[in-house]
This record gives C-alpha cells, sequence and structure tokens, in this order.
C-alpha cells in the first residue's frame, strides 16, 4: 500500500511510461477469423488532389490517430471489423475502463483524474476506425511467430499497457509484469524497464531516475517511433511540407520526424536515433518513408528484441479534406517468420498545437524520488529509534 | 558597303551593350539609394519556393562562440576543471551590436548570479537539457532545419529536438512557453519574425546572459548568399534592458552530400545534474 501511494506521486510523468513496449507480449488464445470484406472500410467519395506550391501532395494540417484500437486483435474478437454501432459501444466501454483506474477519494484518484489533466483518451476525437486491430496481415490481425519460436508455444502479442492507461505506473503488479517476464531483453543493466515498476521487485526502480521508464523520464514517447502508434495522451500530429521536405510533429514530447523527399540515402548505420533513421519519396499519390538503424534500446523496448534488420515502411496517403490513410510494414527476417502490415487512420483536428515541454516540466520524477528518500529516512529513524538505549 | 554594314551592326552592339550597362547602372544606383534608407536591398536574390517566396529551405548552423558567451570575451578556463583544455572557452568576437548589453543593474546583478550557478540544478537551461529559447537556439552550434512551406515556416533543431513555428497568418499566442510565440511575414527578401510570449526561463548562453518573460524578439532574416543566411534581431525587455539592443551573425548551410539533421535527445546526458540529489546511493 505504501508502495502505491509513493508510486502515485509519480503524476502524470508516470502515465506515459506505460505506452511504452508496444507489442509488449501476452499469451496469445485461439482465434483464426474469417477476413470480412475490406470495402467496410471507410471509402473516399473522390480522392484528394490538393498540391502544395511544389506540386507534391499536400499532408499538411493537424490530425489526431487517436483510438482505441489495439495493435493486435483480441483473441476472442471474431471480426475484422466493427460496425459503427460495435465500435461505439467499444469505446463507450474503455473509456470506462480507463475512469475506473482511478478510484475516488484516494490520493491517487486526485493525481490521477484523467479527464482534469485531458489525459483521458475520449477526451481527443477518436478516429472512428472500425479495424478491430490495427494489424491487417497476417489475417488473423495478429502478430506472425517469432523466428525458432516453437510454433504450438506462446507467441509474443500485444497490447496488455496499451489500453490500460496508467496502470503500470501506478505500481500494480498486474500489468506491467508479462512485459518484463517474456520481454526477451527489455531491461538493461543501465535501465531496467517495466516489470519493476510494478511494485513486485520492490522499489529498486526508484534508487535512481535512471532505473525509471523512457517515458517517465521525457526521453521520449516510445509509442510515436515509427511505426506511429497513439501516445495514449496529447495525440495530436502537425504534417508541415517544404521543398523536398516532410516534417512531422509529435505533440507528446514535442517528437520531430523530418523526413527528406528525394529518396537520399539513409545516414551512415554507425548513427542509430531512437526513432530510426527515415527517408522517404513519394509514389503517385502517397508518401512512402523508410525507417532503418533504430537504436538498440528502440529495438528491445518498443519493439520487443526486434533485431538490428528491422525495416519499417510507412506509407502515408491523403484520402480527402478529413483524413489520411496510414499504413505500415514491419520487416525484420531475424526476428519474425513473415513481415507485418497494418493500417490506421489520421483524421483531423483543430490546430495550433503547444509546446510540450515534457522533461523541463517533470515534477513527478523529482517528486517521486524525493518522496522515497523521505520514506527511507523516516524508516531509518524508526529503526534507531527502536534499538535498546545504551 | 561592305565595311559600312559591319560598321553599323558594331555601332548596334555597341548601342545595346550601353543600354544594358546603362541600365544596370540605373538599377544599381536606385539600388543604393534604397540602401541608404531603413533596409538596404539586398544584392542577393535567393531562388523562389512554388509560391513565389525567397525559398530559405535548408540545414543551416552558425560558425561563432556566441553560444558561450554572446558578448566580446576572451578564452577561459573549463566549466568544469576536470575537462582541461577541451572544455575551455573559446575566445568570441561577440554578436551584440555595441559589444555591451545594456543591463539595467538588478539584471546585471541577477546575470552575475547566474554565472556563479551555471553548471547547477538552478544554472544554465542547456546544462539540463531544457529548451533553448530564442534567439539562442539560432546559435547553438548545431544545426537546424527550415521546412518553408506558404502557412509555416518550421525551423526544426538538433538540440533537444527542439522547434519553431513561425505562423505566417498571424496567430496570437495561447500561453508563456520556453521558444516563445513567433509570427511571421515577408518584406521583400528578407524573412521578419515577431516572437514573443516567452517564460523567461531561458538564457542566452552559458555564462547566464538572459531576459525576463518580457522579451520580445524581432528577427530578419535574409539569404544573402546561395549557402549563406544573414540573421539579426533586435532584442527588447523594458524589465532586463535600458535599451533595445541588436545582434547578427551569418548562417551557413550545411554542405555535406546528403547532410541530415540527426538526433540529440539530451535527457539521459542531463539527469544526473537534475536528479543526481535524489539517488539512494550518491555517486562517487
Amino acid at each position: 500500500m505504501n508502495c502505491r501511494c509513493l508510486a502515485s506521486l509519480g503524476a502524470l510523468a508516470l502515465a506515459v511510461g506505460v505506452a511504452a513496449g508496444l507489442m509488449a507480449p501476452q499469451p496469445m488464445a485461439g482465434q483464426a477469423q474469417t477476413a470480412q470484406p475490406r470495402a467496410a472500410a471507410s471509402a473516399p467519395a473522390k480522392p484528394w488532389t490538393g498540391k502544395t506550391p511544389e506540386g507534391v501532395p499536400d499532408l499538411q494540417g493537424y490530425w489526431t490517430n487517436n483510438s482505441y484500437t489495439p495493435l493486435q486483435r483480441d483473441p476472442n474478437m471474431t471480426k475484422e471489423f466493427f460496425t459503427k454501432e460495435e465500435l461505439a459501444a467499444d469505446e463507450k466501454r474503455r473509456a470506462a475502463q480507463q475512469e475506473e483506474q482511478t478510484t475516488p477519494g484516494t490520493t491517487g484518484d486526485v493525481h490521477y483524474d484523467f479527464t482534469q489533466f485531458s489525459l483521458d483518451r475520449s477526451q481527443t476525437r477518436l478516429t472512428g476506425n472500425l479495424r478491430t486491430s490495427m494489424i491487417t496481415d497476417p489475417p488473423n490481425g495478429r502478430l506472425p511467430a517469432r523466428v525458432g519460436a516453437d510454433a504450438g508455444a506462446a507467441a509474443p502479442a500485444a497490447g496488455g499497457g496499451r489500453g490500460a492507461g496508467g496502470a503500470g505506473g501506478r505500481g500494480a503488479a498486474g500489468a506491467a509484469a508479462p512485459a518484463a517476464a517474456a520481454g526477451g531483453g527489455r531491461g538493461q543493466a543501465a535501465a531496467p524497464a517495466g516489470g519493476a515498476r510494478g511494485g513486485g521487485g520492490g522499489n529498486a526502480t526508484y534508487d535512481q531516475v535512471q532505473n525509471i521508464s523512457i517515458g517517465s523520464r521525457c526521453i521520449w514517447s516510445a509509442n510515436t517511433v515509427p511505426i506511429m502508434m497513439p501516445p495514449g495522451y496529447n495525440p495530436a500530429y502537425q504534417i508541415a511540407q517544404g521543398p523536398g521536405v516532410v516534417m512531422i510533429l509529435i505533440e507528446n514530447q514535442h517528437e520531430v520526424r523530418v523526413i527528406p523527399t528525394d529518396n537520399r540515402p539513409h545516414a551512415p548505420s554507425g548513427v542509430k536515433p531512437w526513432l530510426g533513421d527515415s527517408t522517404g519519396h513519394w509514389e503517385g499519390n502517397t508518401l512512402v518513408v523508410e525507417t532503418v538503424n533504430y537504436n538498440p534500446r528502440t529495438l528491445t523496448g518498443t519493439f520487443q528484441g526486434a533485431s538490428d534488420q528491422l525495416k519499417v515502411t510507412e506509407r502515408f496517403t491523403r484520402i480527402d479534406e478529413d483524413s489520411i490513410r496510414y499504413e505500415f510494414t514491419v520487416d525484420d527476417p531475424k526476428t519474425w517468420v513473415q513481415p507485418w502490415k497494418g493500417e490506421m487512420p489520421f483524421v483531423k483536428i483543430n490546430g495550433p498545437i503547444f509546446e510540450h515541454a515534457c522533461h523541463e516540466g517533470n515534477y513527478g520524477i523529482a517528486n517521486t524520488l524525493n518522496a522515497y528518500r523521505q520514506e527511507e529516512k523516516k524508516a531509518a529513524e524508526a529503526a534507531k529509534a527502536a534499538q535498546p538505549a545504551k | 558597303m561592305r565595311s559600312r554594314v559591319w560598321g553599323f551592326a558594331i555601332s548596334l552592339i555597341v548601342a545595346s551593350a550601353c543600354t544594358v550597362m546603362l541600365v544596370e547602372v540605373v538599377l544599381h544606383g536606385q539600388a543604393r539609394g534604397a540602401g541608404q534608407t531603413a533596409q538596404p536591398a539586398p544584392a542577393y536574390r535567393a531562388p523562389r519556393t512554388g509560391d513565389g517566396k525567397p525559398n530559405l529551405s535548408g540545414i543551416w548552423q552558425s560558425m561563432n562562440e556566441a553560444n558561450w558567451n554572446i558578448e566580446p570575451h576572451s578564452a577561459d578556463f573549463p566549466r568544469l576543471l576536470a575537462m582541461g583544455a577541451a572544455d575551455a572557452m573559446p575566445p568570441g568576437a561577440g554578436i551584440v551590436e555595441g559589444g555591451t548589453i545594456p543591463y539595467l543593474p538588478a539584471a546585471l546583478q541577477k546575470r552575475k548570479e547566474n554565472y556563479d550557478k551555471r553548471i547547477t540544478r538552478e544554472g544554465d537551461p542547456e546544462v539540463k537539457c531544457y529548451l533553448p529559447g530564442v534567439p539562442r537556439a539560432m546559435y547553438q552550434n548545431m544545426p537546424f532545419q527550415i521546412i518553408q512551406g506558404p502557412e509555416f515556416i518550421m525551423m526544426a533543431f538538433q538540440y533537444a529536438g527542439a522547434l519553431r513555428t513561425i505562423y505566417m497568418k498571424p496567430t496570437p499566442g495561447p500561453a508563456d512557453s520556453w521558444m516563445g510565440w513567433s509570427n511571421g511575414k515577408w518584406e521583400g527578401e528578407t524573412l521578419v519574425i515577431d516572437t514573443k510570449d516567452f517564460n523567461g526561463l531561458a538564457w542566452f548562453d552559458r555564462v547566464g546572459n538572459f531576459a525576463s518573460d518580457k522579451l520580445h524578439v524581432v528577427e530578419r532574416i535574409t539569404a544573402s548568399g546561395p549557402d549563406h543566411l544573414a540573421y539579426e534581431a533586435t532584442i527588447e525587455d523594458p524589465q532586463t534592458f535600458s535599451r533595445p539592443w541588436k545582434i547578427s551573425f551569418p548562417l551557413y548551410r550545411r554542405k555535406e552530400a546528403n547532410a541530415r539533421l540527426l538526433e540529440f535527445k539530451c535527457v539521459e546526458f542531463s539527469e544526473e545534474v537534475v536528479y543526481g540529489h535524489l539517488r539512494k546511493v550518491p555517486l562517487n
């Protein structure tokens, strides 16, 4: 209980940490759905023809990919697409789940009133994606088997942490533990991530800042890496274009992707950014972006142990005034037995986007560490007082 | 007859050449005349973007020592003696017009205090990997990229992934921020950017020069050649300075083949400064 209260002092910043690990493994259950006609997704009325002054497709504007759509289809889900009514019900259910994470009248409730701080996902426009998973290939909506994995055994799957809002950061051991247990090299000596935070492993997470998750420390928002998953909150983006370049601002942690569109070669492979190295070109109406050379910690963290062969290809296609179709292909022959693909919409929102100075205002980390030091001091004093007088 | 024809042809050529020269003299004369007023007409005309504006796109970087100290300064000891000559301050001629920032007395005192605590938790925002503010972002010794569209001109900085959005359709700033709120307009060849709504926490350099949240910066950026931008800014803050003052310096295009903005996520590098005092087991 003590642990839980202290963890809650981590406040808003810690909620970010939960989003990390977009492919947190979970046990796979039976599935195999029949694919429904893909035409069930919204079909454009007429093709988008807007161009920039330089004559390339105009993707500019403020966008969101905010949704509850999981990366992988729920094992119990038998359909590729919801009906609109089913989607509305699902969104309502998941929004309620997020609300439930605060217990009225507790300290945690004060710090985790999600709606008060715009952390509740349902407060931003949702994309209305009818898909029951982002993954479209394999057709069962789930990650393909890992190379060398026993076909019948547990295969990695996603999602536990993603939909769960702030659970991990608040010291709920159950939510975070599976990721650490099956993570395959997720933790590092210098920066053990994930499960340690849950409380099961004691308070070592809070011995020093380096043990706390990268999202909580405002190093970056791991889910917004290419592939660009909704970050959970602040799911706002601005796309700006100039001659030969597309820039994508991710509001969450003011992440800026500057993508050259002249198909220039990648930076030398000795340069390994957290976001990988992206280079792009236009194919008709579509911006195609290829990303390689991810930082090893992105591979072990976000991509759950993918290899240095990881290549992500993103395709941005403006469908109409209100939407962009975002498709991705993840290819890593050393990690998965086949490439896997997914798609989701980005839809328009109102701007502007304001400065997200996360690190600069990260009081949560200092307050949490300080609280643990105070607790330790109190405990030491109590132990001293309990000793018999000389 | 033959010679006459040639003579006519030659005189024609000479005459047209003279006309061209005359036209040039007149045009340049006008340009010089205009130069005596507020804004000198630029000698260089930048290539145009698709919508006909001077194209300032590209990856740019300053090449001066202003991030160490924007005022003229001699070489000096490193901030950490353990770093030896590798961190020693390089000498710089400064970028401040007239050489000295016109501080009000109380502000000058604060600058001294800033200097004394510059490498501590209350010190230089750069040490803590905080957003650099304006104008500092423009002369930190790292590249930045201009992404230029008709409605927005974005400046993406390698340092800390900082970003400036220049609104070319004037938009009011919703609140104070590190990088301020920038509205821009074109005056001929020059991009003029008006920035305010600062939070007053940024510094100008590593020795503690600073401004308050009343800071108002007006920048003028003009291409002076295919690979150079002339940058100047007027800095105004009645709470900190006795009068407006100016800085100026050139920006240079990064010319490496396939030059790219790389990633400098510096939060990790700053964490011992910011949180080290809260370690369970202190370092050392």
